[in-house]
């Protein structure tokens, strides 16, 4: 049995993103009950309990991150809020934002205060112009009613929260890099070590720096405990796109396997086609076959197959999708997206996206499967940080287990899926 | 020496300002406003705003060259991004770009010779579930078909 939603329960509502709306469900109650009745450390305690991972792509133990950040008194710390979301294929976090964007606000009051933090910042995607306008009402609505600025609900606590628009750039969701671009920089990520977020973060100081989801799920951790909480799966926000009948942020227990998740809560494929291949946690995963439908999409299971669970970006195809040209348009991502900093992640995906071009013209040469493996193991291990390493799995993957639609390419210069979508005979 | 900035929009610098603690950190919102304004970023636009915050003016022009929303040329009055990305790939993306080039006569990346329209490749929109989608400035357009696209550029002035 699938558990009620808990995150979703409210979205689509009409009206759902003013106050009026989230505190007539019980919004904003969580945050009560932290501020007046829990201390800080229990809080840190339930989350690590409920044993929530971030929900940016790298599935760090939320209280955890939360315990390394250190508490040293009267030294200043700063919440950050990453809502730039851009992984290919992941679109929870805009979902939230728009439909829900106080139940991320009341989040981000509990983590504040959990952390004894005073300023927080909210980076959001600068493509979000909806979210933008909705989260700067809710937040302003939040601040009417004395759940953000000074002395939040006659505790003595105090937050502000400040939205940081981006301006079109991938690598800001990448954490350090994203740091840059809020201290007003290009978007360059830094080195780590030393520049761990939680001990050397916004302006050097520790930082409590969490995906926008993962604020979504902690008003629900503090109402139903640890316990209660997880009872619920515990839940995660699947977005699942591609060629199903049903796309969506899909919120399912962690863990549901991917054929269930595709078939049964996404709708399935369109009438006559049939599946090909998955990625399961965005462009940045390996892709998968049917062979792996019955896998749990769930951080270890996922990463025992070489693929990931990451931003949990679930991107279907099916029969008509032409593989080459599927991982033609994500090395052009990370090329373009690239920030050049390191020399593998530039002039690795420029060489890369060459060689596909040259393929998908019809002048592709055998050994360019070769060379495609080199670069990308050449790339593995090597990049300065994780955009650069997110295009070889997926690409090594493609080569793997489609090795035959490179070869139709390369020895007959023409696309075999377009054929067969057309009602040819497919090899 | 004459602003490229209105008095409105260096007030709302000053403002945006005052929400970090250092002024560097206002290098994008004062960019996103002096934007706003002037539809790109001219070399006064960006003295205004290196100005206003006390920061180098190369450090300025370092950050208005590095995101893709910034723009230092002038560009369509209108901005059309279309996502090609994966999901909306697999959804017919390539088409509903060549559809809109081809009705404006201009190649993804150019404007309008009469300055109405810029098209450009964007990347994901994360709006998967409404593939293919495009911003047609600030407005989301999901499931975007031929008659849209005809729709949306009998509406844009």
């Amino acid at each position: 049995m699938t558990p009620a939603p808990l995150l979703t329960k409210h979205l689509g509502e009409p009206g759902r993103d003013a106050i009026d709306a989230y505190l007539a469900t019980g919004g904003y109650q969580a945050a009560a009950r932290a501020l007046r009745e829990l201390a800080p450390d229990q809080i840190i305690e339930m989350v690590e309990a409920s044993g929530l991972r971030g929900r940016g792509g790298a599935g760090f133990p939320t209280g955890r991150k939360w315990k390394l950040t250190p508490k040293r008194e009267g030294e200043i710390r700063y919440l950050v809020v990453n809502a730039d979301e851009g992984e290919p294929g992941t679109f929870k976090d805009r979902t939230m934002i728009e439909g829900d964007p106080h139940q991320i606000l009341e989040g981000m009051l509990i983590t504040a205060f959990a952390n004894q933090v005073h300023q927080a910042y909210i980076y959001l995607r600068g493509e979000f112009f909806l979210g933008y306008k909705r989260l700067s009402r809710a937040l302003a609505e939040a601040r009417e009613r004395g759940y953000v600025g000074r002395n939040i609900l006659g505790t003595g606590f105090d937050l502000e929260i400040v939205i940081h628009r981006g301006a079109g750039a991938y690598i800001c969701g990448e954490e350090t890099a994203l740091l840059e671009s809020l201290e007003g920089r290009r978007g360059l990520p830094r080195a780590k070590p030393p520049y761990y977020p939680a001990v050397r973060g916004l302006y050097d100081k520790p930082t409590v720096l969490n995906n926008a989801e993962t604020m979504a799920h902690i008003p629900h951790i503090v109402t139903l405990g640890p316990d209660g909480y997880r009872a619920y799966g515990p839940p995660i926000l699947y977005s699942v796109s591609g060629h199903v009948t049903c796309p969506g942020v899909k919120e399912l227990p962690i863990g549901t396997p991917l054929r269930s998740i595709i078939f049964e809560h996404a709708g399935g494929l369109r009438p006559g086609r049939t599946f090909k291949a998955v990625f399961p946690g965005g462009s940045s995963s390996a892709l998968l076959t049917s062979e792996h439908l019955d896998t749990p999409a769930d951080f270890d299971p996922l990463a025992k197959l070489g693929s990931m669970l990451g931003s949990s970006a679930i991107i279907v195809m099916d029969d008509t999708a032409c593989i080459p040209a599927v991982l033609r348009r994500t090395v052009e991502f990370y090329r373009d997206e690239s920030c050049g900093k390191c020399t593998p992640c530039r002039e690795g995906t420029i060489w890369l996206s060459q060689i596909f071009d040259r393929i998908l013209n019809g002048k592709g040469r055998m050994d360019d499967l070769d060379l495609l493996d080199s670069i990308a193991r050449n790339m593995t291990g090597t990049c300065f940080c994780p955009l650069g390493e997110s295009v070889p799995p997926s690409l090594r993957a493609s080569l793997k287990y489609f090795r035959g639609e490179y070869i139709h390419h390369i020895q007959h210069g023409i696309c075999d899926v377009a054929a067969a979508a057309a009602g040819g005979v497919r090899a | 020496m004459a602003r490229a900035l209105s008095a409105a929009t260096l007030a709302e610098i000053g403002r945006l300002r005052g929400l970090y603690p250092r002024s560097h950190s206002a290098v994008l919102p004062a960019l996103h406003a002096a934007q706003a304004e002037t539809g790109y970023l001219s070399a006064g636009a960006m003295q205004d705003v290196a100005d206003a915050l006390r920061v180098p003016l190369t450090e300025v022009t370092s950050v208005a060259t590095f995101y893709s929303m910034f723009f230092t040329e002038p560009v369509g009055r209108h901005k059309i991004r279309v996502c090609t990305n994966l999901s909306c790939h697999l959804n017919g993306a390539d088409d509903v770009l060549h559809y809109l080039c081809g009705r404006l006569g201009i190649r993804p990346g150019e404007t309008t010779r009469d300055g109405r329209v810029l098209v450009e490749v964007a990347e994901c929109l994360a709006a998967c579930e409404e593939a293919p989608v495009l911003l047609a400035d600030e407005d989301r357009c999901a499931r975007v078909t031929p008659e849209a696209i005809d729709d949306l550029l009998g509406r844009l002035a």
